[in-house]
């Protein structure tokens, strides 16, 4: 730019530097950030839509802060009794703690209050939703797979923070339906042997309903546990930058490369693009749909309650294995153990557990403990996604029983039936899935693999000079590439699970031996062929 | 009921019964003494049962020993006409009696409402009214449960099932009215409670909705959705009752509703309770759409269908791929 005669009049031609460009070299000269932000705006994100359902649930939890921090300002979070005098007729004169009477005069006396309270409310239901599907994508395509373990457990404390985080929510406002809620929570904490009544008292501070409740449970919702989720989100995010992200195998995509657009401007321009497409979902749900209408339900009194009190969707599995488990109670030892005990704190229990540790159990059990930067479609990990889809219908049957009531109703069926065709489905739905989905997928790569071999059928048939009829085959096409550019070396198959599995090790002890039988249920699809 | 002006009231009915059980009296008898005649011809039972109805020509056949049978069949039938018309009388003086201050217009009601009864409830209920073995007995049920049965359109009853449905009505009120004096006519009962609607809008809404979340939230739902009972019994929706309904039903008890009688709320109380449930359902849905009224349940479908559905069709759009 600057470059003319030595002689002649150097014109000045430098551009001048913009505003932003000033301010990035001012940071630049006191902190040195130039460098690692050229790298990080450089930084490549791979494309497919199932890698933005973990962006859902990220948005949701911007729009929870935002709405949440509007809806601080107003509410008061009191057990105080006073006489309600607002605007809402049917409930004036009415003796209410200040929580539900405050939460009344932000549904009816302050400014969008009821909006911002609807667009909360849809937002947490969305935000625990999102982070299911996003669940789901991760675990049927193995992305949690080495060296991801770590941030698969982070993402199950996010889910079980945020169900928590919901109910915290739904508690606080004080009417019937989150008081029922509330007395149902203090209830499976009195179901734990042995300390479940210390349990309950801790909690709840006192015999329930407890003394100034309401105020410990607003810390635990709008400091303490989203301080955690915000904590953990960061961890999620730092992780997945600093380990990259996964992407589906296809031309010029390896193990060791990320193929897809920079943060700047592609990635980064999408994202906010999504961003404000969630926020619009959100907002046209908050002002279009009436969410929780408090002042319907009446405020909380341990003496009333409604029929169809349901918590929020994320603990209706809960409630359905509650609806579902027979009354059994055990005594002994001077204790008893209450039916609401199993559905409540051991299953849920065994849920997490299992979820948690599942990247270590898929890898003991099909002994592949090398690290994995590209994905699997859920073909081609049949028994993974058969557990998959058992443990989804396992979900769903308790999901459904959970609001057995309103679907008895609604569709005019018998509510002993609706009961008992959830306990039956129960034990008989998931091995079906199981059993089905496997099947599906073992077909689907049988297609896959008689296209790689025979081609496509084309639907011409031809017969040859024998009489004999054939129907002619045209070569499956090459797989296009996403991005023009392919830089590194061909994409080629790994072979996967060659030198760990069965195959490794001697005799060992009982556990090991136990593992390896089980392993076979694992891996038969490659076992079958390799041995 | 008490005595009125002479036989007003009772004398149709009465007429009525009297033919009634002469007819039936009649039947039995001459039945009765053929079946005697015929055992006494040694005629095989199965044809004596076959023909009865042609006595008349047997008998003349038969001769000497059937014309006594003739005889005494006749007496026996003038006896018994006899006693069953001094119960129609004595019925008639001794009879307890009702009482309205319009005692001519009643009475046509009842007659009328008789009339629609036995057309359109006694295949059921019985004749009497006294019920059988698939319908309960209405003596004593009162007007009230017959209005809130009929203008509910629970009754007649489509089909037996767990429980009765609300439908169109399939009579108008003036008919219901006039089966409702009739029933009321046989064994006295609850009134159709009269509501105004300056009553309604003077009524406590505040104490009616504490009374509703206390009393009939439990099965209706705090926002009046319905909710299943047991073995498909269900506690209704109250999207449809007319405040008449609802205060008749609490004090009728239907189904497997218990009876919220004057002790427990009285008729203001029920009143109030009447005019929460209209104020609930009548005003206008705060915050957008109701999505069911039923809370989480619906909601979280919502969520998942609409919220989640669509931001997953959002990211289809924005994920789809340009293919180069």
């Amino acid at each position: 730019m600057t470059t003319a005669a030595s002689n002649s009049p150097a014109p000045k031609l430098v551009k001048r530097p913009g505003p932003l460009r000033t301010l990035n070299r001012a940071v630049d000269e006191r902190f040195h950030t130039q460098r690692a932000l050229r790298e990080n705006l450089n930084k490549v994100f791979p494309d497919h839509w199932s890698f933005m359902i973990g962006e859902i649930a990220l948005y949701s939890f911007i729009v929870l802060l935002l709405t949440g921090v509007y809806l601080t300002l107003f509410f008061d979070p009191s057990n105080v009794e006073i006489v309600y005098d607002g605007s809402y007729v049917p409930l004036k004169g009415v003796e209410m703690s200040r929580a539900y009477a405050s939460t009344l005069d932000i549904s009816f006396d302050t400014r969008a209050g009821l909006v911002f309270r609807q667009i909360h409310h849809w937002a947490a239901l969305l935000f625990v939703a999102a982070i299911v599907v996003h669940l789901f994508r991760v675990f049927f395509t193995g992305a949690y797979r080495k060296p991801r373990e770590i941030n698969w457990v982070i993402g199950v404390g996010l889910l079980v923070l945020a169900m928590l985080e919901g109910f915290a929510g739904y508690s606080l406002p004080d009417d019937l339906l989150s008081g029922t809620g509330l007395r149902i929570a203090s209830s499976i904490a009195q179901s734990i042997p042995v300390i479940g009544t210390w349990a309950s008292f801790l909690v709840f501070n006192g015999e329930w309903p407890g003394e100034n409740f309401l105020p410990r449970l607003y810390v635990v919702h709008i400091l303490l546990v989203p301080g955690i989720l915000l904590a953990l989100i960061g961890a999620h995010l730092g992780i997945l930058w600093h380990q990259k992200h996964t992407d589906f195998p296809g031309p010029g995509k390896t193990e060791d490369n990320v193929v897809g657009h920079r943060v700047f401007p592609v990635f980064a321009v999408k994202s906010g693009g999504f961003f404000m497409m969630v926020f619009a979902m959100l907002a046209l749900l908050g002002g279009l749909a009436q969410i929780n209408p408090i002042w319907a339900f009446g405020p909380y009194d341990p003496s009333k309650v409604s029929s169809a009190s349901q918590p929020d969707w994320y603990i209706g599995f809960l409630d359905g294995s509650t609806r579902l488990m027979p009354p059994w109670e055990f005594r002994g030892l001077g204790h008893t153990v209450a039916a609401v005990f199993w559905p409540t704190v051991i299953l849920p229990g065994i849920l997490f557990t299992l979820l948690a540790l599942w990247p270590w159990l898929e890898a003991k059990f099909t002994g592949d403990r090398d690290s994995h930067n590209l994905l699997q479609r859920p073909r081609e990990a049949p028994t993974r996604t058969a557990i998959g889809a058992m443990a989804i219908s396992f979900y769903l049957v308790l999901l459904i029983s959970g609001g057995n009531d309103v679907i008895a109703k609604t569709f005019s069926i018998s509510l002993n039936a609706m009961t008992w065709a959830g306990r039956i489905g129960l034990i008989i739905v998931p091995p079906i899935a199981y059993k089905v989905t496997k099947e599906i997928c073992i077909a689907l790569n049988k297609r896959d693999e008689e296209r790689e071999h025979h081609g496509i059928e084309t639907g011409i048939i031809r017969q040859l000079p024998t009489g004999e009829f054939v129907e002619d085959h045209r070569p499956k096409p090459e797989p296009v590439p996403d991005h023009p550019l392919v830089p590194t070396h061909r994409f080629e198959l790994s072979p996967v699970g060659a030198a760990h599995g069965d195959g490794a090790g001697g005799r060992g002890g009982l556990a090991t031996r136990a593992r390896k039988a089980v392993t076979g249920f694992f891996v038969e699809e490659k076992g079958k062929g390799e041995h | 009921m008490t005595a009125s002006t002479g036989n007003d009231l009772p004398e149709p009915a009465a007429a009525a019964a009297d033919g009634e059980v002469l007819d039936e009296a009649a039947g039995t008898t001459a039945a009765d003494s053929d079946a005697r005649d015929t055992g006494g011809a040694g005629t095989a039972p199965a044809v004596a049962t076959g023909r009865r109805l042609l006595t008349g020509r047997r008998v003349g056949r038969r001769g000497a020993r059937s014309a006594s049978a003739r005889r005494r069949r006749r007496s026996s039938t003038l006896v018994l006409s006899l006693a069953l018309m001094a119960t129609g009388v004595l019925w008639t003086v001794l009879a307890p009696s009702g009482s309205a201050t319009d005692a001519a217009s009643d009475n046509e009601a009842v007659r009328q409402g008789r009339a629609l009864y036995l057309q359109g409830c006694s295949s059921c209920h019985g004749v009497d009214a006294a019920g059988t073995v698939t319908a309960p007995s209405l003596i004593g049920v009162g007007a009230a449960a017959v209005d809130f049965q009929m203008s509910t359109g629970r009754m007649p009853l489509a089909a037996p099932a767990a429980q009765a449905d609300r439908k169109e009505p399939l009579y108008n009120q003036t008919e219901i009215d006039q089966i409702a004096a009739y029933i009321q006519s046989l064994g006295g009962g609850l009134e159709k409670p009269e509501v105004t609607e300056e009553e309604l809008s003077n009524a406590d809404l505040t104490h009616g909705g504490e009374l509703y979340r206390s009393n009939c939230a439990q099965c209706h739902q705090a926002a009046g959705q319905g909710a299943p009972l047991t073995y498909g019994k269900y506690a209704p929706a109250l999207t449809e009752a007319t405040p008449t309904q609802i205060i008749e039903a609490m004090r009728t008890g239907p189904e497997s509703m218990p009876v919220f009688g004057e002790g427990q709320i009285s008729d203001e109380e029920a009143t109030a309770v009447a005019a929460y449930i209209l104020e609930m359902r009548d005003e206008p849905s705060l915050g957008g759409n109701k999505v069911g009224g039923y809370g989480p349940v619906p909601e979280g479908l919502v969520a998942w269908l609409i919220g989640i559905g669509g931001l997953l069709g959002v990211c289809l759009w924005i994920g789809a791929r340009q293919k180069v």
